[in-house]
């Protein structure tokens, strides 16, 4: 199976193979396929959902009540989970698996599909590669992506603003709500989940967060309390997740990241980024003379 | 090392103890690749499906537990079930040296004890990335015989 190629590789998947699709989807990940190579619909075909914020929020228990609520409802999903790269070796220790019980769960293992991502080294690339891993998936029959990002950094926001829609996820006493703010993801998200409801401090923090969202103009995102661990509000936040509406401003934050995304991707796959980067660092070409070129080469 | 090998290491079976598990997935980090964890107590099934749907090169298996003699070759089995022949399995743990022939005759193409230096792991799926004969589906009887 290792050298099919991504059309046969792809027709397999369409039929059922697991394996075929988790082939198809290194070799897009590792740049050898694109999904152009098999995509013949153009169409829209799926949607997908970025579920994101801080470590320790309950992201991944979570995820797993809406893999197994959705698979139970016979609505195949994936995941494709997002960890970081060493940035020293290049590798990555990916255990996001660890964590979900749903895909173990044998009656309805068939329509989950659970992918370990890690975002490798080249700068900018990843969100890139993301968007065709999640067309690869919607290609393949998988009309449901859930992307799972810790919030915590611009390639991580940048990774999240690659779906359709943002689900910021959060925790009860996170400080103020400026920290949700400062990691850029509050303007991005067309739902906030306050998790850990059960806990002291999670209803003053959805309040601070709702005042804080009152402050942007437009609509807000709803706020709502959930805790995964005693399912209170679960029912209610799987209700809104089913068709949660766009909201006016995080389409236009999400674009904006995906452009500043294609512009860091065409300087980092510049021929002469390093001499470029070398030559500021000396002295002997300023920023502004190697935006010039940069300008100039499109 | 500009080669990324995705890996997933697996502890098979009622076993409470990854350390050792810990050790090696962390060691095949730092030398570059991509290692997928599936955490404790894991059925031959479930690690069987992690290795398809992450479309892992390489399983390594640990066991403190004592059922390797069971559990090993059962992985090995599902692999070929699969048709993931081409996937290299390695072990380690606490493996009698009488129970290895068995396992290398399953299929398992290394086992690492206690004390075993991390760079020797590295140097074996270096190396068995590159053989055919090192997939568990090939009937080949190769072992590794250290670097």
């Amino acid at each position: 199976m290792r050298g099919a190629t991504p059309a046969s590789l792809h027709a397999e998947a369409v039929a059922g193979s697991r394996r075929a699709l988790a082939r198809l989807l290194t070799e897009v990940e590792d740049g050898r396929a694109s999904p152009s190579d098999f995509d013949h619909h153009g169409a829209v075909l799926g949607r997908s959902l970025a579920i994101t914020g801080p470590p320790g929020v309950g992201k991944s228990c979570l995820i797993d009540h809406m893999l197994r609520a959705w698979a139970t409802q016979g609505r195949s999903t994936a995941l494709l989970a997002i960890d970081p790269s060493s940035s020293l070796s290049g590798g990555a220790l990916l255990g996001d698996r660890i964590r979900l019980t749903a895909p173990d769960e044998q009656d309805i293992a068939d329509r989950i599909y659970v992918r370990s991502v890690a975002t490798r080294r080249a700068t900018g690339s990843v969100p890139t590669v993301l968007g065709d891993l999640v067309r690869t998936l919607h290609l393949c029959g998988w009309e449901q992506v859930l992307i799972e990002t810790v919030g915590a950094g611009q390639s991580e926001v940048r990774c999240a603003a690659v779906a359709d829609r943002i689900v910021l996820v959060e925790g009860p006493a996170r400080g103020d709500a400026v920290q949700a703010e400062k990691a850029g993801l509050l303007e991005l998200a067309d739902l906030v989940l306050v998790n850990k409801a059960d806990l002291d401090g999670a209803d003053r923090h959805a309040s601070e967060l709702r005042d804080a969202l009152s402050l942007n103009e437009g609509t807000p995102p709803a706020v709502l309390l959930v805790s995964a661990k005693t399912r209170d509000g679960l029912d209610e936040a799987m209700e809104v997740l089913a068709d949660l509406p766009e909201r006016p401003g995080s389409s236009r934050a999400r674009a904006r990241e995906r452009l500043a995304n294609a512009v860091e991707r065409y300087l980092t796959g510049h021929d002469d980024y390093e001499s470029m980067l070398a030559d500021i660092a000396t002295g002997r070409r300023s920023v502004e003379e190697v935006m010039g070129v940069l300008w100039r080469d499109q | 090392m500009d080669r990324v090998l995705r890996i997933v290491v697996a502890k098979p079976g009622l076993d409470g103890h990854d350390r050792g598990a810990k050790v090696v997935a962390r060691a095949l980090r730092d030398a570059g690749h991509e290692v997928i964890y599936t955490g404790l107590r894991r059925t031959p099934k479930q690690i069987v499906d992690a290795v398809r749907d992450e479309d892992a090169r390489f399983l390594g298996l640990s066991s403190l537990s004592g059922a390797h003699g069971h559990l090993f070759p059962t992985i090995c089995d599902l692999l070929r079930e699969e048709g993931l022949g081409d996937v290299v399995v390695f072990g380690g743990g606490i493996i009698p040296d009488e129970d290895r022939a068995d396992l290398h005759a399953a299929g398992v193409r290394a086992i690492f004890g206690p004390g075993t230096p991390t760079g020797e792991i590295n140097a074996f799926v270096l190396d068995a990335a590159d053989r055919e004969e090192a997939g568990v589906g090939a009937d080949s009887g190769w072992v590794w015989q250290g670097a």
